[in-house]
């Protein structure tokens, strides 16, 4: 056991902290703190040429081979820039989908072709992507998927709906589960496509949230056309890739949240002193119990760099989605708790505890709910019987 | 950055798994509980032959993992007392002249415990220093040769004194958790020479701070056996036709009892490496953290595995009671998780130490 930073992670420490303090400036300096939850949709055109900043400057996709536009940095290193990143209040990442989700799929399931195509604009913060798999009736059900893709010529044409799809309106490209058998057995009958959203055969509509504000849309293919060798995969062998996807998705380290998380925290602090509140013995006892988890996550999140990954998922990093989803909604609630009163006042000095109450409720709902967490850990992490 | 176990220090946990699941069965324990002494006498011997009676000398680290063993079986030999408590007191004490009591204790020929009583007081007297005062929940007090006596207030710090000195009076008192041995122990006029008042205040700290550790890595081992007791049962119960574990109501309460187990490994595994080092300040947080989470953790494993348990999980001759008291016990043994909260808001609500 050493859980101690190397010189080395340290080096590669000061490094990113002084390229984001010399980089968001200037242009960028009104994108600092913002583009988070709730606020995604702002300022579109400064992130996205932020993206592009990051990418000249080699820092997106740290993760990757060198030969794919990325560092081949170590996991400790990547945690080290996601601290970093969120100590400096960098701007929410338009590009993290192609860059955490896509990306790492096509590393592992990708033709060179594909490869060559779809990774070099992802590192340069050029093209975007958003994720095509939930439908109306295809939520925790994933392969419940209804939405056609057929081979007309040299394309797939896809037709159907998806649904939660956050970046829709801006990403350039989709990864879509398709029917492709509908004959086959459900798990066996789905392809992994990747489809250009701009195009005349897609529609894409917000949808209002309980913020008021449209970060996730409908999206509607109708004929919507991409070629036949962007298929990832097998054709029908898109299950397997999805639910690499999904892995990504799940594992990814939250050790980049967790410094947003300790900016809540202190402003319900902060709050909680204003008020007075932070007299009271109860606030403080949860007050409390929230640091204690926070610190907790950031050790367990840790930990888990250092876990085996001898291809099954080990059990401290399939409970982490679920633990820090019930935490951040709690902490929504302590928020809450402590205005008070005046927190039924919308006020620009309530917004952010306003924010985090309403989108910590989509936390246990999104990147499969908590009901979902809690049968997968008893299926796969405790063995018990389906 | 690494939390994984050295191998010595795995090759430790399956030797100390071993030893445990071999000489503190069930059934030793349940004697250990009936009997006056409270403990098992030759599994103790055995442990001592194992060298773990000097287990503060390896580190702390390899402490929480033999204590974490412990708690899975409700280990019936005074680990807690003398190891985490007396050689523990007795090595956080700036000096070292009483290192007579700490080999004692530590080759296994005598048995030490803590005395920790908010009204303990102690005086000098020309060469000697006269103690007074009551502790009324000292773990296994009744059969130790060597009391470290911690006095709160005016010549604060810790004191050795002998179990037997004129003036010592000790009383085991019944337990609802009869797998921890408690006696009441009052210090009257009890006269020991100045060379024995061995540490001073921060001593004291260190001792209660590292103790609270031990106690959070013997919790955490509860709370995974019973997590464990409870999974097993919910694979081979039948009702309805199904293991009840397919159930999601059971299911759900089972991932619930893993998330706590898993994160409070995490506190843990960090508590204790951060015993292990002279950051006082680090150990002043992350004692009260990983005491007040593992010791939650353990009280809820054990109410959620007795229940799962159902009317099995009810009955004296099921082991889940042992554990559900051990973990109720646990939640005020040397403090409580609100006051482990408490002090970690004073850092965090009252000052801006805990947020640079």
């Amino acid at each position: 056991m050493d859980l101690t930073f190397s010189p080395r992670e340290e080096a590669f420490r000061i490094e990113a902290r002084r390229w984001l303090a010399e980089s968001l400036t200037g242009r960028f300096a009104p994108l600092v703190g913002r583009g988070g939850p709730g606020d995604e949709h702002e300022l579109l055109e400064g992130r996205l040429a932020w993206e592009r900043k990051m990418g000249e400057d080699g820092w997106t996709c740290l993760a990757w081979p060198r030969e794919h536009g990325g560092r081949g940095a170590t996991l400790v290193e990547q945690v080290v820039f996601l601290e970093e990143y969120a100590r400096a209040r960098a701007p929410g990442r338009v590009g993290h989908i192609g860059e955490g989700l896509i990306g790492p799929t096509l590393l592992l399931f990708g033709t060179d072709g594909q490869k060559r195509r779809f990774l070099p604009p992802i590192a340069r913060g050029t093209e975007t992507w958003c994720q095509g798999y939930s439908e109306p009736n295809a939520g925790s059900d994933l392969a419940n998927v209804q939405t056609r893709a057929e081979l007309v010529g040299g394309d797939w044409v896809v037709t159907g709906q998806k649904i939660w799809t956050s970046h829709a309106q801006w990403a350039d490209w989709c990864f879509v589960l398709c029917r492709t058998d509908v004959v086959a057995p459900r798990h066996r009958g789905l392809s992994y496509l990747l489809v250009p959203m701009r195009q005349p055969g897609i529609e894409v509509r917000p949808i209002r949230q309980i913020t008021g504000t449209s970060e996730f849309n409908e999206v509607f293919f109708d004929g919507a056309r991409t070629p036949r060798e962007h298929v990832v995969g097998e054709v029908n062998g898109g299950w397997q890739v999805a639910m690499a996807t999904l892995a990504f998705e799940r594992g990814a380290s939250t050790l980049g949240q967790q410094l947003s998380f300790s900016n809540e925290l202190r402003a319900i602090v902060e709050t909680a002193r204003a008020s007075g509140a932070a007299r009271d013995p109860l606030v403080r006892q949860r007050i409390a119990q929230a640091w204690i988890e926070l610190r907790i996550m950031r050790l367990h999140a840790l930990r888990t760099l250092s876990s085996a990954r001898d291809g099954k998922l080990p059990r401290e990093i399939m409970v982490s989605k679920l633990h820090w989803s019930n935490w951040h909604r709690g902490l929504g609630e302590l928020a809450m708790d402590v205005l008070g009163a005046a927190g039924n006042v919308k006020s620009p000095e309530n917004e952010l505890l306003h924010r985090l109450f309403l989108f910590s409720r989509a936390d246990t709902i999104y990147a499969g709910s908590s009901e979902i967490q809690r049968t997968l850990i008893g299926e796969r992490a405790l063995g018990l019987p389906r | 950055m690494n939390f994984s176990l050295a191998a010595e220090q795995t090759e430790l946990q399956r030797s100390a798994r071993r030893f445990f699941a071999s000489r503190c069965t069930s059934a030793d324990v349940r004697a250990a509980m009936a009997s006056e002494r409270g403990w098992d006498e030759g599994a103790w011997s055995s442990a001592c032959e194992l060298g773990w009676a000097s287990l503060a000398s390896l580190g702390w680290v390899e402490l929480c993992v033999v204590m974490e063993e412990a708690g899975r079986s409700l280990a019936c030999v005074p680990l807690f007392s003398n190891v985490c408590l007396a050689a523990n007191a007795l090595r956080a004490a700036a000096r070292l002249e009483t290192s007579d009591a700490l080999d004692r204790i530590e080759s296994g020929s005598a048995l030490g415990t803590l005395v920790a009583g908010a009204d303990i007081r102690a005086r000098q007297d020309g060469a000697e220093c006269v103690l007074d005062g009551e502790a009324l929940h000292v773990v296994d007090g009744h059969t130790a040769d060597v009391l470290v006596v911690a006095v709160p207030d005016g010549s604060e710090g810790l004191y050795v004194v002998d179990a037997g000195a004129v003036g010592v009076v000790r009383r085991k008192v019944p337990t609802l958790d009869e797998t921890r041995s408690l006696a009441s122990v009052t210090l009257r006029g009890v006269r020991v020479p100045v060379a024995n008042h061995i540490g001073d205040r921060a001593a004291v700290a260190r001792a209660v701070h590292r103790a609270a550790v031990a106690l959070a890595a013997e919790s955490l081992g509860g709370a995974e056996r019973c997590l464990d007791a409870a999974t097993e049962y919910a694979k081979t119960r039948v009702q309805f036709g199904r293991p009840i574990g397919s159930f999601q109501a059971v299911k759900h309460r089972l991932a619930d009892m893993l998330v706590v187990v898993e994160t409070a490994r995490s506190a843990v595994l960090w508590a204790a490496s951060v015993a292990d080092t002279d950051d006082l300040d680090e150990l002043a947080v992350a004692a009260p953290l990983a005491r007040s989470y593992a010791t939650e953790a353990f009280f809820r494993c054990a109410a959620d595995s007795l229940q799962i348990h159902g009317g099995i999980g009810f009955t004296w001759e099921h082991d889940a009671h042992l554990f559900l008291k051990r973990a109720r016990a646990s939640l005020s043994l040397l403090g409580t998780p609100a006051d482990d909260r408490e002090t970690i808001a004073c850092l965090v609500v009252d000052t801006e130490a805990a947020w640079t």
